[in-house]
């Protein structure tokens, strides 16, 4: 017993301790190359903007489309829906949003089809504001996409877009 | 242990002799350049890769794809390092289709810095029918393809000469004293001037060829730099660690060698 | 040193530890009385754990990425190397880390077969160990398929197609094999599967491996028992731990060499090339740690001999603690074992270089000779040199020829007195 206890180092020496830092830092590096592998790839990254033609939707359809993997709303408003939005007073609203800062042109909505609660795609034209309702946990949203009713948290997002001419929306 | 060193003596004699009759069995030793990427800190020569990639689009791109290859990594860091407009630009210039459109129609339009560099022939096969059935290799990966790739591609670019009398040449096939079996089914791709350098360089035949195998390289490993430079310092870290630990291991050693 | 007196100090610690004795292995393993004469020679055992850990990591990584399907397996590749972060340096770290294995475990056996590891009471460990090897090789060879290059599709092909030896049922074996009626798809998806799989079987027996070594505890070089475990070993931590660690850094530093600044030296150039049934590469050799074998295959005139004899030379091994039949372990102290040794040696490494040549002419006729000397050097010499051989004295523990000096030192010099005596 004495023996073994002999042979055990029981001081902790500079040298010791130098070694253990350098080798906590050089585990932590040769980890990161492990990690970064699964964030998106350069090839992922490289898709980032959906140029999209609008020229077929009337007044109030709306279409889904596909950009970065997720769906994305374009609704044509009609001015029913557009004054429906703009009169809301925004004391009524869990999360306070201008639709005129949603909406830059009034015409065009143009949001991220994903409930903010947990990321199902909310159906459009339902529920109690006649925007998109989710099905999933019953999420109620405006012609503005703002949340109004339901568990979710934040209104619909609005991704980066810009008109490229009167008839398309590049996306990202 | 003499045992030892009469077998190391004897397979360096082996090793010497047969790495001899190997050579002497392969037709000519590859024109030695002395690549700015070739040493432990090697790096590409950024003008170089930039013609490089002009010759490539001038020359090769006729009948050889790239297909492995993006607009978008004519702009990384490591390669040519075109600018994002320079590269937008050069990437307009292809058209590529895209679809199904709402109708379900397939469409073409001009490429992105997104899309996969345009290929020559849709296929093998009309590649090689378009080339008297010699199929252009894609050129992806040619350099880590071919042993010794960016000395034996440089040289078989200037390998190109008469055939010796004796030989007799079929049609569309040429004589060039680096390939393997001398004869080849591309014509000789590269005569002086035939690119005008933007930058003033003179395109001689050398220089193209140079700048070309350069480009080819940086593509086959687009890393090599970024290689080159974590290399290094995992190199230094290790050292640095291994003495660390030499000394660590000695000091508690030393606990029991008093001992006994 | 006894596990079984083992106590946890705090109170959760005992309560834990009566139900599962984790702390009990913990404190076993530190413990874990080493032969304090151990050689750098010792150190490849955790060299190799360490390859095995990093091979299964890097490996599920690339699983991530890469697609078991013809079409895409190669270009999938390319993905890895150019787009994925750091994609590159774990597909070059994978691929230069099967040889940095083989070269780490034939190092393992040569140290094995040199300070007799192989024999009584260390069996199981040995055979164990060959059936490691014996699935490392299998797991390699299905890795070297996935890039599906040129060599990746060939390799595959005649590796297979050794089965197709196998008399009446040798087609519906292969094509069994395949998935088809030759290497296509279906077998590449398989082959993925499998290479998934092995690494794993491989630690479970890395883990009996150790725990049969944990029974008798580790052979030394000069190849005697432990007398006194006071004085013959150290605790495993931290002395061997540290030795360890430093030899694995300096291990590292030629592995990193390779994957950063040679990546590709080890591999083939047509391996670049993605893989066409139309077009055989003009030579076909496998990765250089299967060349010996390889040579040994080619060397036999008669195909189904040859594949045999190249499956003999793997169960040779097998029973080797059998055959040899000294009952002095280490070659130190076996001055005509030690001769042959060093023939082994040769033999193997000029196997491995006729493997790598084509099968013709002198290249041939060598082949055939080393193939010959291998079964003798197993099947004859090592038997019979083990009733003749007169061996020198073996001391009477491990530290008695340390008295008066420090351990390391005396063992070079008693060495050095040895050979010269020869």
């Amino acid at each position: 017993m004495s023996e073994s206890d002999k042979k055990k180092p029981n001081r902790r020496d500079f040298i010791i301790t130098a070694t253990t830092a350098a080798g906590a830092v050089g585990v932590g590096a040769a980890a990161w190359p492990l990690i970064d592998q699964m964030n998106p790839d350069a090839s992922v990254k490289a898709l980032a903007s959906t140029e999209v033609d609008i020229s077929g939707v009337q007044s109030g359809q709306s279409i889904t489309v596909l950009w970065r993997g997720k769906p994305v709303f374009i609704k044509r408003r009609t001015q029913e829906e557009i004054d429906s939005a703009r009169s809301v007073d925004l004391k009524d609203l869990k999360h306070p949003e201008k639709d005129e800062d949603r909406a830059k042109n009034p015409e065009w909505l143009v949001t991220l089809g994903i409930c903010t609660h947990l990321g199902c795609v909310p159906l459009t034209d339902k529920g109690d504001y006649k925007g998109w309702f989710c099905p999933c946990h019953g999420s109620h949203y405006d012609t503005s996409g703002r949340i109004r009713k339901g568990p979710a948290p934040t209104n619909l997002e609005i991704p980066k877009y810009e008109f490229v001419d009167n008839n398309t929306i590049k996306i990202g | 242990m003499k045992n030892f060193i009469k077998l190391i003596i004897f397979l360096v004699l082996l090793t010497s002799f047969s790495s001899h009759k190997l050579l002497a069995e392969s037709s000519q030793e590859n024109l030695k350049v002395n690549w700015s990427f070739k040493s432990f800190f090697g790096t590409f020569d950024r003008a170089s890769l930039q013609r490089g990639y002009q010759v490539f689009n001038e020359v090769c791109s006729s009948c050889h794809s790239i297909k492995y290859l993006s607009y978008r990594n004519l702009t990384e860091k490591g390669g040519p390092e075109f600018s994002e407009e320079e590269a937008k630009a050069i990437a307009a210039n292809f058209e590529v289709t895209d679809g199904p459109d709402s109708t379900g129609e397939m469409f073409t339009r001009p490429a992105k810095l997104s899309d996969k560099f345009v290929m020559p022939y849709a296929n093998e096969e009309e590649a090689k029918s378009a080339n008297g059935g010699a199929y252009p290799p894609d050129m992806s990966v040619l350099v880590k393809a071919r042993k010794d790739g960016a000395d034996y591609i440089y040289s078989l670019l200037l390998g190109y000469e008469d055939p010796p009398v004796d030989i007799k040449l079929d049609d569309g096939v040429y004589y060039n004293k680096y390939m393997y079996g001398n004869n080849i089914k591309m014509s000789a791709p590269l005569f002086d001037e035939l690119v005008e350098y933007s930058d003033g360089t003179k395109a001689t035949t050398e220089q193209m060829a140079k700048d070309v195998v350069s480009f080819l390289m940086w593509a086959a490993e687009p890393h090599l730099e970024q290689r080159h430079k974590i290399g290094f310092r995992v190199i230094i870290y290790l050292i640095i660690i291994s003495i660390l630990v030499y000394f660590s291991m000695k000091k508690i050693w030393s606990r029991i060698e008093s001992e006994v | 040193m006894s596990d079984h007196e083992y106590v946890p100090k705090s109170k959760f610690g005992k309560w834990f530890n009566d139900r599962l004795p984790l702390l009990t292995l913990r404190n076993h393993l530190t413990d874990y009385p080493t032969p304090k004469n151990l050689n750098y020679w010792w150190t490849f055992g955790a060299i190799l754990t360490f390859c095995l850990v990093a091979q299964i990591i890097t490996g599920i990584i690339l699983a991530m990425h890469y697609v078991a399907t013809a079409g895409l397996a190669f270009e999938s590749i390319e993905h890895i190397m150019r787009d994925v972060n750091y994609g590159w340096l774990i597909r070059y770290f994978h691929a230069n880390g099967s040889s940095m294995f083989f070269l780490a475990v034939y190092i393992h056996i040569f140290r094995s077969l040199y300070y007799g590891s192989h024999k009584s009471p260390r069996e199981v460990i040995w055979i164990i160990g060959m059936i490691i090897y014996f699935l490392m090789m299998m797991t390699a060879f299905m890795g070297y398929v996935l890039p599906w290059g040129q060599m990746s599709f060939w390799a595959a092909t005649v590796i297979t197609n050794l089965f197709s030896a196998v008399p009446f049922f040798g087609e519906s074996i292969t094509n069994w094999l395949w998935g088809g009626f030759a290497v296509d798809s279906p077998t590449l998806t398989r082959f993925y599967a499998l290479h998934y799989l092995f690494p794993f079987l491989i630690l479970g027996l890395v883990i009996l491996h150790i725990w049969a070594l944990h029974i008798p505890g580790n052979n030394n070089p000069v190849g005697i028992d432990i007398k006194q475990p006071s004085k013959d070993t150290v605790p495993f931590h931290p002395y061997i731990v540290l030795k360890d660690l430093f030899a694995l850094l300096i291990f590292l530093l030629i592995f990193a060499f390779f994957v950063f600044y040679s990546p590709n030296l080890l591999g083939h150039p047509d391996n670049y090339i993605e893989a066409n049934p139309l077009v055989t590469p003009d030579h076909i050799v496998p990765e250089w740690y299967l060349l010996p074998f390889y040579a040994i295959l080619r060397s036999i005139p008669d195909k189904l001999l040859g594949v045999i004899a190249m499956f003999a030379s793997i169960f040779v091994l097998v029973i080797l603690p059998w055959l040899d039949t000294s009952k002095v372990r280490s070659a130190i102290f076996r001055p005509i074992y030690k001769q042959f040794y060093w023939f082994l040696v040769a033999d193997v490494i000029i196997l491995g270089y006729m493997g790598a040549m084509p099968a013709e002419g002198t290249y041939l006729l060598i082949a055939r000779v080393a193939t010959a000397y291998y079964f003798i050097h197993f099947l004859i010499i090592l038997p019979f040199l083990g009733i003749k051989e007169k061996t020198l004295e073996v001391p009477l523990s491990i530290t008695e020829p340390v008295l008066g000096g420090s351990s390391n030192q005396t063992m070079a010099k008693d060495n050095s007195n040895l050979r010269d005596n020869l």
